[in-house]
């Protein structure tokens, strides 16, 4: 077939899904001429699994996607149909939220946005090779048409469609998943240039008519009250909240799939890609935690303009018969009828040991990958590091150095600094025990965090800018103020009895009195009168400042250790596999890896404290010749 | 598995300096068996080589100078295969007759062969950076280097062994453990995972506490063990002191005489009391004087009170407290003290009641050091002050290393911060980072967590960076 030269783009991003849109927004945004391609443009931006965004530590990553600059929390606070904050009587660190999408509304919203973006050039059409070699780097992308786009940049965020199967119990079939095509050629020309590939697998559930079920049966669960948005841009949300359900397998339920166990692709030895163990199928939890009477299941509306409904915890791929009868066995959907049966999907992925802490291909100029792509699992983690890889793409061809957030920075930084560090064997997920430093990276500071650096480097709009410096002066206009305002015991004792809090004995700051578990911010209105109105956003950090104060303190002091290590550069050239007294094993990582800095080289997997310990004295003796010499 | 690459090989004489029946020397490296093949002979006259060296064989012949072929002394050699020996890599030690001639000659002939003299703790180094011992075990082999006394010995042993580490390793396990469930129910809320509840947090987390507690108890008999304690003997001129030095020194150091004030300046000797290294400090009479010398006796006096872990104050029983002795006892109101009632050969004039009045805390003996009275339940008091009357055991761990006590105390204090969350039911996060905090600590001791600071520390007391 001819190929067609047909346009120059500064970066051509391959897909449009959560990684996909977030690069190509990024980089348009950044002013480069760029092209998202998707194979069905009926699937930007698609929530293919779970119809909800956030919840533990992706609620995070939310937040620090917008503090960046990015799309996802604009795009969830316009389409979603129910939002909670989760956790909120655990610490103020794991307050977490999460929204129920309408996932058409989403797609809609996120594509309407691609498509008015200045720069940005959204196009239908299947890659079905990169231009590149190892020498020169990328050159453009191919499509199935022929046509030919030179990019300077390429950004492939393929998600699970790379050589994807579908798997049924004994059904297996080249498929991407939700009856979209999967993407072949790619995948063996990527493997053609020297791309090492790996096969991972995930799932989802079956989606049922809601007409079907009888929520009679089961637990409705509400959204929250106060509506807190997601974008920082935004103050105040409302919309008709929809409920979901809680309902629960039984006996029977698990009776239907151990009978039936051996029909699951799973177990019928089918798959070899590699799932989540955070991730079960329902077979899955049945025969390993066979001691457990019952498993939850959250019945979940997937729009507002659709009767399906998602079933969370009950994804399998176990004959759709063997569904059916199991699905039906639980109180509530006794009549329930299936429209999409649950399924199994097994794509193609890279190693994320082969990028680097840009996202860029360590062997291929110019070459960035995002997402799924990567070998993580989540809309949130491909859409950070679709950011992250759009704000590098175009900082590498501007000749800028590699734009980086470190772990003490952000759940982003942490996500990536895991994946290219340390390397991962089942598709990744964000967990807040992942954060060392978990107590400073909250969902409330995300954007002091980070939108500062989103601003330097080129992707924060000044309306944003703005907002942020006004929100946080005043957060600490207010803080100053509580720390300065003292009451005494004769005007607040009575409030505080009336409270259940204990009384005073002499003056305190308001400060101080919001130190106590009891009492909130809101709570103390009453008694001051003089405090300004305040955003949302400030009442949050000033609150959460106030209140833990010293354990922030504390948690900023382990940072400071952390940046020692970070900072101790390591030279890219260093000959590592000569170093005596290091492990061969840790030779040959540190040689692979090149990490930036000591404190990279520490969390690499298979260099021991011991192997650090000698690369530290190697460098002292090296800086002291060094000396010496000079 | 061999170690490739370019290993230097090390060698030094292994055994200690002077003369004794038998001197060891050692070799590490890959060269070291290459080395040794070139130095050995067999009975037969047949050089070692791989047809007759086995891992972890005693070898019986002669080591002789290659140059030459002259025999230097008769040896025995043993050939330890990597990574099966101390360094874990290749090595070789050559036992031989104890005398310096012979040992620095057989050194000399590994060195012209092609070793280079090994550093001050490089074997350890080495075994250290090879992944052979953690960081607690190579701490403990410096501290075996430097133990001054059998107990310390024994303890330095045990930690070299890796009880610390097992024991260590035990408790952040069990830290772990509940930290992993913590987490579990931070990252999972709305997942049907078993809650877990502030009760059972607070059971698990006295658990620890009480573990972390058990192992800093040992810590004070450990300190003692390693570094010895500081006993000051009191008491007014002529009562006896020096003859109480003389007793534990048992020779005649300290000038034994019928004028007061004989013993002017404070006088110190390092005895050992089964075992346990004891500073002893002589001090001199607490009384007015116009003497500028006696003044600063006095000085000292209690400047040495005060550094002291136990102070023994002697009484005169012979005849009446006298002001100065009540001026002592004011002086060592509060302090740890053994009151001997000296001279129990004479009449008693005063008796225990006499000395509760004025120190009411302190143990009494009744002692002559003249007639050699009460002199063993002495010896026996000390030590059972200094052990805190425990028998221990020779598993039990003790905690020796300042570092590990720090860090050790720096966990207990986590831990306690985590249990009054847990009993005053502040949000569960908190109770997490304190448990981090803790098995980072804890971590710290076996080196599973990294801090530069440490490190240096503990690189300046192998020789390093040359």
């Amino acid at each position: 077939m001819e190929v067609k030269r047909m346009g120059q783009f500064d970066i051509v991003v391959i897909g449009a899904g959560h990684a996909g849109c977030e690069a190509g927004l990024a980089a348009a945004r950044m002013g480069k001429r760029t092209l998202v391609l998707s194979m069905n443009l009926e699937a930007v931006a698609y929530l293919f699994c779970n119809p909800s965004i956030g919840g533990t530590g992706k609620g995070h990553l939310v937040r620090e996607i917008d503090a960046l600059g990015g799309q996802m929390g604009l795009a969830i606070d316009k389409t979603f149909i129910q939002s909670k904050m989760l956790n909120t009587a655990k610490g103020p660190a794991v307050h977490s939220l999460r929204a129920q999408a309408d996932k058409i509304a989403y797609h809609q919203e996120m594509k309407r946005v691609l498509e008015n973006q200045e720069n940005l050039f959204l196009k239908q059409g299947e890659v079905v090779d990169i231009d590149m070699d190892q020498e020169e780097g990328v050159r453009g992308v191919i499509l199935k048409t022929g046509v030919y786009y030179g990019a300077k940049a390429v950004i492939v965020a393929t998600g699970t469609f790379l050589k994807s199967m579908i798997f049924i119990g004994d059904a297996a079939y080249r498929s991407g998943p939700n009856g979209l095509s999967s993407s072949d050629e790619l995948a063996e020309k990527l493997v053609e240039r020297g791309i090492g590939l790996r096969r991972f697998k995930t799932g989802t559930p079956a989606r049922v008519l809601s007409k079907s079920l009888d929520y009679t049966k089961m637990i409705p669960q509400y959204g929250d009250e106060d509506i807190v948005p997601f974008s920082f841009m935004n103050e105040h949300l409302s919309c008709d909240q929809v409920p979901c359900h809680l309902a629960y397998t039984n006996e029977r339920t698990h009776a239907v799939i151990r009978e039936n166990a051996h029909r699951s692709a799973l177990y019928g030895g089918m798959i070899t890609g590699v799932g989540a163990r955070y991730c079960p199928s329902i077979e899955d939890k049945v025969v390993r935690f066979a001691d457990k009477e019952r498993h939850q299941i959250f019945v979940e509306p997937e729009s507002l303009t659709t009767d399906e409904m998602y079933l969370q915890g009950l994804s399998s791929s176990l004959p759709e018969d063997v569904q059916e009868a199991f699905y039906k066995t639980i109180e509530g959907m006794e009549h329930l009828e299936i429209v999409r049966p649950a399924y199994a999907i097994e794509y193609e992925c890279i190693d994320p040991l082969d990028i680097r802490i840009n996202l860029e291909h360590r062997r291929f100029n110019n070459l960035f990958c995002a997402g799924q792509f990567n070998g993580t699992s989540g809309y949130e983690e491909a859409a950070a590091q679709g950011l992250v890889a759009g704000i590098n793409a175009v900082r590498k061809l501007d000749g800028k150095p590699p734009f980086v957030i470190d772990r003490s920075e952000g759940y982003i930084g942490v996500l990536i600094d895991d994946l290219v560090t340390k390397g991962t064997n089942e598709p990744y997920r964000i967990m807040t025990s992942r954060a060392e430093y978990r107590l400073v990276l909250r969902q409330d500071n995300a954007d002091e965090r980070l939108t500062q650096k989103g601003y330097d480097a080129g992707l924060v709009t000044e309306e944003r800018y703005e907002r942020f410096k006004k929100i946080k002066a005043e957060a600490e206009a207010e803080r100053a103020r509580l720390s300065a305002k003292e009451v005494t015991p004769s005007s607040i004792n009575d409030y505080l009895c009336a409270h259940g809090s204990a009384p005073l004995n002499s003056r305190v700051t308001l400060a101080e009195l919001m130190k106590r578990p009891e009492i909130t911010y809101d709570m103390l209105a009453e008694i001051d009168p003089e405090r300004p109105a305040l955003s949302r956003h400030a009442i949050d950090k000033v609150q959460v400042q106030i209140k833990y104060e010293g354990y922030i303190s504390k948690q900023l002091a382990q940072i400071q250790r952390f940046k020692r290590l970070e900072e101790q550069k390591l030279d890219p050239d260093l000959d590592y596999l000569s170093m005596e007294g290091i492990r061969i094993e840790a030779r040959q990582k540190l040689h692979d890896h090149r990490p930036v800095s000591i404190g990279q080289a520490s969390r690499i997997s298979g260099v021991s404290p011991a192997d650090i310990n000698v690369l530290l004295v190697y460098l002292e003796k090296k800086r002291r010749s060094l000396r010496e010499e000079a | 598995m061999k170690r490739e690459g370019t290993n230097t090989t090390i060698a030094a004489i292994a055994t200690a300096y002077g003369e004794s029946g038998i001197g060891i020397v050692r070799m590490s490296g890959d060269q070291a068996l290459e080395i040794f093949s070139g130095l050995f002979r067999a009975p037969s006259g047949r050089p070692a080589d791989d047809s007759n060296i086995e891992p972890r064989r005693m070898m019986y012949g002669w080591i002789v100078d290659p140059a030459t072929g002259n025999k230097l002394d008769e040896a025995l050699g043993v050939y330890m295969k990597a990574p099966h020996s101390y360094t874990a890599e290749d090595v070789v030690e050559i036992q031989c007759h104890g005398s310096i001639v012979s040992l620095r000659r057989i050194l000399e002939a590994c060195l012209a062969a092609g070793a280079r003299p090994a550093a001050p703790g490089e074997f350890t180094q080495r075994a250290f950076l090879n992944g052979r011992i953690d960081l607690a075990q190579a701490e403990a082999v410096i501290d075996l280097i430097c133990a001054r006394t059998d107990a310390g010995f024994d303890a330095a042993f045990a930690q070299s062994e890796g009880v610390l580490s097992d024991r260590v390793n035990a408790l952040r396990d069990a830290m772990l453990d509940l930290l992993v469930l913590v987490e579990a129910n931070l990252d999972y809320p709305e997942e049907d995972i078993e809650e877990i509840s502030y009760d059972q947090l607070e059971d698990r987390l006295q658990q620890i506490n009480d573990e972390l507690l058990q192992l800093l108890a040992y810590a004070r008999e450990g300190k003692m063990i390693r570094e010895g304690i500081s006993v000051a003997i009191a008491g007014k001129p002529n009562v006896g002191k020096s003859s109480l030095l003389n007793f534990f020194v048992k020779e005649n150091r300290a000038i034994v005489t019928e004028i007061p004030g004989t013993t002017r300046d404070t006088i110190e000797e390092q005895v050992s009391l089964s075992g346990i290294p004891v500073k002893l400090t002589d001090t001199a009479g607490i009384r007015e004087s116009d003497d500028y010398v006696e003044q600063l006796g006095i000085e000292r006096s209690k400047e040495a009170f005060a550094r002291s872990d136990l102070i023994l104050f002697l009484a005169d029983a012979s005849v009446p407290l006298s002001k100065e002795d009540e001026d002592l006892c004011g002086l060592l109101r509060g302090l740890h003290c053994i009151v001997l009632l000296n001279k129990s050969d004479l009449p008693a004039v005063i008796g225990e009641a006499d000395i509760e009045r004025l120190l009411p805390d302190a143990k009494i003996l009744s002692t002559s050091l003249t007639e050699g009275i009460g002199l063993d339940l002495l010896e026996q008091t000390l030590v059972e002050w200094i052990t805190g009357g425990k028998v221990r055991r020779r598993e039990d761990v003790l905690l020796t290393n300042i570092r590990h006590i720090d860090l050790v105390r720096l966990a207990e204090a986590e831990i306690k911060e985590a249990l009054a969350i847990a009993q005053s039911g502040e949000a569960m996060d908190f109770a997490a980072f304190h448990l981090r905090q803790a098995c980072d600590c804890l971590g710290e001791i076996t080196g599973l967590t990294i801090d530069a600071d440490m490190l240096e520390r503990i690189f300046s007391q192998f020789c390093l960076g040359k």
